[in-house]
């Protein structure tokens, strides 16, 4: 139990994909204009990112180190997650419409997100330094990954929303004001360092 | 367009990083020092100018349902190229940059300009865009790089600047200080040119918008 919480608390607190690792900040910096685009995109972002990392997981331990094609992992991963933004929206547009609905656009935005890429290419490099890092705890890595990116945007979001009031100078408008919350946000966030072990 | 047009439209007029915004990741995790800077833009150029020019050979072959899909395999496969030159020749750089050079697959620079300009244009002039918005990406990264390690360092390509006599910023080559140094850039070069990065970025309006990761304002509304 100790340890689960410890792999869920340092994804979302200590090594926070989008405000300390730099994944994903594409999607950051695009949707976190309002709050109601952030919630969806992270729910996307949570069903994929924990799905994928189970996927890729397996694709290499039982197809490229098999036959030792570890060397091929980025076009594999990559090549994985766009089949698997696909299905899952097929999947979801015919099993749970209203999920569809409410996640559909940001799926294939998803495909080109690099915090997804990252959280696969991640759990293989913890795979062959921790020889062999078990299926759960991957998961649970890319699950609490997917969790700290979330909050991440949500709050930014938040920040933003209250942004848009405020009086900016006309050439920080938009993307440098954005960026320089964001490192106020990123400070924040450092106070977790070193809070585990 | 013209051959020089082509070209320096990439440094410039629409240079990736600080007009359009795209491949925001590398920008802010690699820039730490300038050589680094320097070293994941040269990586990116290589398989930028490797995907511009095999997409612009196969554009007549690739059907169009299917081109996002054929994009992102051709990169990544120019992406391991790189990423296996890298670890055999340069291993210090590949240890630093780490996992943001299989990363580069998803810059999405790269796929823009395929979308954007290779899958429209001849070989040679695709060729000239890859260098033109390699140069750009690399020239941006050399100074987000030299101005976080003069802040943060004190240094410039590890040669001590300013260190001896004022103590460094550590903060700026430290994840904040990367949003912040990349905000005040972009906010710099807005004030010395007039122009703003929403007007530039109107160009992302041509190509499908998931490629750059950005929703439309009002799309769910």
């Amino acid at each position: 139990m100790k340890e689960i919480l410890v792999i869920i608390l340092s994804a979302v607190l200590v090594e926070n994909f989008v405000l300390v690792k730099f994944l994903g900040i594409c999607p950051f910096l695009g949707v976190s204009k309002r709050l109601s685009t952030a919630l969806g995109m992270s729910g996307a972002v949570i069903f994929v990112m924990t799905i994928t990392s189970v996927v890729t997981w397996a694709v290499y331990r039982y197809f490229l180190v098999p036959l030792g094609l570890e060397y091929l992992e980025t076009i594999a991963f990559i090549l994985v997650i766009a089949a698997l933004v696909q299905f899952v929206e097929t999947v979801l547009k015919k099993t749970v419409p209203p999920l569809y609905r409410a996640l559909g656009i940001y799926l294939p935005l998803i495909t080109t997100n690099c915090a997804v890429l990252g959280v696969a290419l991640l759990n293989i490099q913890k795979y062959n330094v921790f020889e062999k890092l078990s299926l759960a705890k991957s998961t649970l890595y890319g699950f609490g990954a997917s969790l700290g990116f979330s909050m991440a945007l949500v709050i930014f979001s938040g920040v933003r929303e209250r942004m848009e009031k405020a009086d900016i100078p006309e050439a920080l408008k938009g993307f440098p004001i954005a960026l320089i919350a964001a490192g106020l946000v990123s400070m924040s966030f450092f106070g977790f360092q070193g809070l585990f072990r | 367009m013209g051959a020089i047009k082509t070209i320096t439209n990439g440094i410039i007029k629409e240079n990736p990083t600080f007009r359009l915004v795209l491949g925001t990741c590398p920008t802010l995790a690699i820039t730490t020092s300038a050589s680094n800077g320097i070293g994941m833009g040269i990586a990116t150029t290589l398989v930028l100018l490797g995907s511009n020019v095999v997409i612009s050979l196969t554009r007549k072959l690739i059907p169009d349902k299917i081109r996002i899909p054929a994009f992102i395999t051709i990169i990544a496969g120019f992406v391991t190229i790189v990423q296996l030159l890298l670890k055999a020749y340069l291993p210090a750089l590949d240890k630093t940059l780490g996992i943001y050079i299989p990363l580069i697959v998803v810059n999405c620079i790269i796929l823009a300009r395929a979308e954007m300009f290779a899958s429209k244009n001849g070989v040679f002039l695709s060729a000239l865009d890859a260098i033109g918005m390699g140069a750009g990406f690399t020239a941006a990264l050399l100074l987000m790089g030299s101005v976080r390690e003069f802040l943060g360092n004190g240094t410039v390509f590890g040669l001590p600047v300013s260190r001896d006599f004022v103590p460094p910023a550590v903060i700026m080559i430290l994840p904040p200080g990367g949003f912040m140094v990349y905000g005040i850039i972009i906010g710099v070069l807005n004030k010395l040119t007039g122009g703003s990065v929403s007007k530039a970025c109107r160009s992302c309006k041509d190509m499908r918008c998931e490629a750059c990761g950005k929703v439309e304002e009002g799309v769910t509304a």
